[in-house]
């Protein structure tokens, strides 16, 4: 079967950023090496937290699952090496900005020795797809790109829908973040074959690899080794260099030409997406039966003495990773998980690198200027929003709490991705708005889901007493018709055996 | 000049005209904004504006009998959207309450059912001479299980922050 | 080490209003230099006092609304204002009349309506329209352009000076002598005189395609906007819906019958149409906001200007175009909303 052709839509807005990826990008990925102690989250996906396996003084081996998921969206945590569990505790995680939640704590032994593989591990071509999706859900791979969904349960979810092709996403549009860059640069062949894998799990014939077009050394090393895989099923696609076209969506129009459906998923349209690390980690757990245990990070910013590419035990605090590159700049201001425009902002340090960990970035704080003006209606928001919404009038209904109109003006397909904050010549907070606004909006539809709720049971319950009302009044018109038919003498009969228990006291 | 007189005055009379038309043929229905009213009042039946239930406010604020601002479990957004709707002034909320839910302490419950016959949307469960206790998401706060419960056993707890986002 | 928590995106927007109003000045600048050279110093003396009464008018309004005056100062929409009254106005303006004319701008139109952002009607034009209507003889003591051949006597600078401080022109010379029609006023009342547009021209003060002096301040107010595009202060719908919707009719017209009707490169070169297209029409606050919409509100004052030029009783129409066209942005913002990505195309608005 062909490889479905498209003709390469264009995406509305964006913005073309200043890359600063260079620097990060000049000397090969380098190994963190094994910190004395790693603090691993017990959840580092989207859904359910998953539950230790393990207690207090446990011995654990590198690879060893210390976490199962519980629930039906999940994904196991492994150990990143070998050592003893000192604790299980509260400490801050990068999820929730700087603040607590439950982690698995490693006091590290040094040894790093693996856990033993005793089953055989079959050639995953001789697999079923459905066997090879819970082969990967045990191996706790989520998406790399940042979003960190289940990988498994993303591929069970999209073999329910009409698949036509996969498309890896190695396009890294936000400035800074090179982490992919450097993982396709040195990990060509891995990343293909994850995708061969892939490919299997979900019988599909037709993979698109997207990269941005200012990643010539990436390109080139794909080129080969896709050139020496020989496999006519996957194509190298690239894609112009804009921000945000590395959202799935977004990718989704750019390399198809489909919009993905308000709340909708690009499975709606016949694509799944992957990003290129995850294809790498899924090889690595399929072929070499390596877990997610490590992952790739750029480490970059003003407030950096060396940015580079890492790559780095899941567990290791961001203090420590900082420290291997080289410390902090003079000045270091904000710690942000994540890119320049969409990145989380950190409250410490102390925080561990986990599976969602892509980048890390300290800014100073001369990055921000410019006092906040009033809107002067210049519209150039609307002009960079790649979803083609008016972010100016979302701004007003916003300020005015019309949530109808917020609503109707498409407020929840806010993608987040602050262009609209970057052209805005009044310096008006925009996307940190509308996710107030969209708490704004959850918080009014529950209410009224509330309101909803009490109205009907108010109504059943006048519905009940009603009904109660009319069943007495038909039983008293019944006895006084059987009492009537029954004649005059079987009245007198009744008020006398009412009577006598009065009597008999 | 005279013709501009005889041509704005044909204009007005027959605007005139056609809007007497459209105002007899195509009333507004008096029901479907009933129906409206009541879908923006918060639903808790507790009485507190003087109608028995938000149905029967709802009718009123529409009749004109009643003023827009009388529901303190709306609360402030409520009279906005009320004003909104009918197209009349926003005004102070006559008083602002707190949301809350029923608690029953239960060493101090005889069982009597006043509470449970009470609670306008069967948020109580408990029969007869047996324990009442008040099922938590269905409680709206309107306060009148308090009143009938002969041994004071009913309190109200302010709603926290976990229970508001369920 | 610990570290304080922002909001993302961790970059601020390169762009600020004020730069963006000190740019738009900056590309008057040619045009104003134009002006003086052909008009004399009386454009200066206005700008000074528009400009004195409009930051003086904006600082008052700021303390009245209990806000610092500092927020609104700093921003230069207030200049900017003043100084597309400036270009309105003739040359020779006593200063109350151009006084009235900022205050009221500033003063009512911009603050009464909420402030920057919040005025529904551009400031420059409904200030303009004020003491256009207030003060109809001022408003028309339009100077000749100063060019060697038409036989004119033209005041010095202590003259101007005066003019402008007291009203008062110089004893020799009266109303009559000093005041000169625009090209417009020409065209029309020469059209008005059954007279054919090919004669009209033959007027001394006519130049190639508008009238002299005003032309080439036409070209510098256009290269101004051209720089302006160019970096993308403003966008290109307003301009060419302006000058389509324009210049559309004025070619009609003019082919019908080229006797009676100027040609399209009059109008655009006459009165107020590249200052309006390139300056007044784009101001970003009173204008519709999607990129339709512009286009259509840029076409809606053009085809504006044109009736009012060729039917209404005023030589040109730009004023009161803008102002009508205002009051129709909400319903054009209403009808020309783009298609969300994702939505169903069907359900959009547009």
């Amino acid at each position: 079967m062909t490889a479905p052709t498209y003709d390469l839509g264009k995406l509305h807005g964006g913005l073309r950023l200043p890359g600063h990826k260079a620097i990060s990008t000049t000397a090969p990925i380098r190994d963190v090496p094994i910190p004395s102690q790693l603090v691993l989250p017990i959840t580092q996906h989207v859904g359910d937290p998953a539950q230790p396996v393990v207690g207090m003084g446990d011995r654990v081996l590198k690879g060893q699952v210390i976490a199962e998921p519980d629930g039906t969206l999940g994904a196991p945590v492994h150990a990143s090496s070998s050592g003893k569990v000192i604790a299980i505790e509260p400490w801050p995680v990068s999820r929730r900005y700087g603040d607590k939640a439950p982690c698995i704590i490693i006091e590290c032994d040094g040894e790093d020795r693996a856990i033993e593989n005793d089953s055989r591990w079959e050639d995953f071509l001789s697999l079923q797809p459905a066997d090879l999706l819970l082969r990967i859900l045990d191996g706790g791979i989520v998406g790399l790109g940042g979003a960190v969904f289940p990988t498994a349960q993303k591929l069970m979810q999209a073999r329910t829908c009409k698949i036509e092709t996969l498309i890896l996403n190695g396009v890294e549009c936000e400035p800074y973040i090179s982490c992919d860059d450097m993982l396709m640069r040195e990990r060509a062949a891995e990343i293909l074959s994850g995708a061969q894998i892939l490919m299997h799990a979900m019988q599909l014939n037709s993979c698109y690899i997207a990269v941005e077009s200012d990643k010539p050394e990436a390109l080139h090393s794909l080129g080969d080794a896709l050139a020496e895989l020989g496999d006519e099923r996957l194509v190298l696609k690239q894609v112009p260099t804009i921000y945000p076209s590395g959202g799935e969506d977004q990718l989704v129009q750019l390399v198809t030409n489909r919009e993905v459906p308000s709340g909708g998923l690009p499975t709606d349209v016949g694509c799944l997406v992957q990003n290129v690390g995850t294809a790498a980690a899924v090889h690595d757990w399929v072929i070499k039966h390596e877990p997610l245990i490590s992952r790739v990070t750029t480490v970059a910013g003003d407030g950096i003495a060396n940015p580079m590419n890492v790559r780095a035990r899941i567990g290791t605090t961001i203090a420590d990773v900082v420290k291997f590159t080289g410390g902090y700049a003079e000045q270091a201001d904000h710690l942000i998980i994540g890119g320049p425009m969409t990145g989380k902002s950190m409250s410490t340090d102390r925080v561990p690198l986990v599976k969602a960990t892509n980048s890390i970035l300290v800014v100073l704080k001369t990055s921000f200027q410019g006092r906040e003006l009033a809107c002067i209606r210049c519209g150039d928001c609307a002009s960079v929003c790649p979803i083609q919404l008016l972010p100016q009038q979302l701004f007003w209904y916003t300020c005015a709490d019309n949530e109808v109109k917020l609503r109707e003006f498409g407020l929840i397909d806010c993608i987040e991705c602050g262009c609209c904050d970057l052209v805005c010549p009044s310096h008006i907070p925009l996307t940190a708005n509308f996710k107030i606004a969209k708490g704004r909006i959850q918080e009014l539809a529950d209410e009224k889901g509330r309101a909803e709720r009490a109205r009907r049971r108010f109504e059943a319950r006048n519905d009940r007493l009603e009904q109660e009302r009319q069943d007495r009044e038909a039983e008293l018109a019944q006895q006084k018709e059987s009492a009537k038919r029954a004649g005059p003498a079987a009245i007198a009969e009744i008020l006398k055996r009412k009577q006598k228990p009065r009597e008999d006291d | 000049m005279w013709i501009a007189v005889l041509t704005f005055a044909l204009i007005a009379l027959g605007a005139g005209l056609a809007l007497s038309f459209a105002s007899r043929r195509l009333p507004a229905n008096a029901d479907d904004l009933v129906e409206k009213v009541n879908d923006l009042l918060p639903q808790t039946q507790c009485a507190q504006c003087g109608y028995p239930g938000c149905r029967p406010y709802a009718k009123a604020v529409v009749d004109g009998t009643a003023a827009i601002n009388l529901c303190p479990p709306g609360g402030e957004a409520t009279v906005r959207r009320l004003a909104d709707l009918l197209g009349r002034e926003t005004m102070p909320l006559v008083e602002r309450v707190e949301p809350s839910v029923a608690v029953i302490d239960e060493s101090l419950c005889i069982g009597c059912v006043h509470c449970r016959n009470a609670c306008p949307v069967d948020a109580i469960v408990g029969a007869a001479h047996f324990m009442h206790t008040v099922i938590e998401s269905e409680c709206t706060g309107c306060e009148l299980c308090v009143a009938p419960c002969p041994v004071d056993c009913i309190s109200m707890r302010p709603l926290s922050n976990a229970r508001l986002s369920t | 080490m610990e570290f304080a928590r922002r909001p993302s995106p961790y970059w601020s927007a390169r762009v600020a209003v004020p730069s963006l109003m000190l740019q738009v000045l900056a590309a008057l600048v040619p045009a104003a230099i134009a002006h003086v050279w052909f008009f004399g110093p009386g454009f200066i003396f206005n700008l000074l006092v528009a400009s004195i009464f409009a930051v003086g008018g904006e600082w008052l309004m700021m303390v009245l609304r209990k806000r610092p005056p500092e927020a609104a100062l700093t921003d230069y929409t207030a200049l900017v204002t003043a100084a597309l009254l400036a270009f309105a106005v003739p040359s020779l303006t006593p200063w109350w009349v151009t006084a009235t004319g900022a205050l009221f701008a500033i003063v009512v139109a911009k603050h009464l309506y909420g402030g920057m952002g919040f005025n529904i009607f551009n400031p420059a034009m409904a200030g303009y329209v004020v003491i256009l209507i207030a003060f109809p003889m001022h408003l028309n003591l339009w100077i000749a352009p100063r060019i060697g051949d038409i036989d004119y006597q033209y005041l010095t600078v202590l003259q101007t000076l005066k003019y402008t401080l007291t009203g008062s022109l110089p004893d020799v010379l009266g109303f009559d002598a000093v005041s000169r029609a625009t090209p417009l006023d020409v065209m029309k009342s020469g059209l008005n005189g059954m007279r054919t547009v090919n004669e009209i021209r033959a007027n001394p003060i006519m130049g190639d395609f508008g009238g002299r002096g005003w032309e080439w301040i036409g070209n510098f107010l256009a290269i101004g906007g051209f720089w302006l595009l160019v970096k993308k202060i403003i966008r290109w719908h307003i301009p060419v819906g302006v000058g389509v919707g324009l210049l559309l009719p004025a070619t009609i017209m003019y082919l019908v019958d080229p006797g009676s009707n100027p040609s399209p490169g009059f109008h655009l070169f006459s009165g107020a149409t590249i200052l309006c297209a390139f300056f007044i029409a784009t101001d970003p606050v009173s204008a519709a906001t999607s990129p339709k919409g512009r286009l259509v509100f840029g076409f809606g004052i053009g085809i504006l200007i044109y009736c009012i030029r060729t039917w209404g009783s005023y030589a040109d129409g730009v004023a009161f175009a803008v102002l009508i066209m205002n009051m129709a942005v909400p319903a054009i913002d209403l009808v020309t909303r783009p298609h969300i990505v994702g939505h169903d195309r069907k359900s959009d608005n547009s």
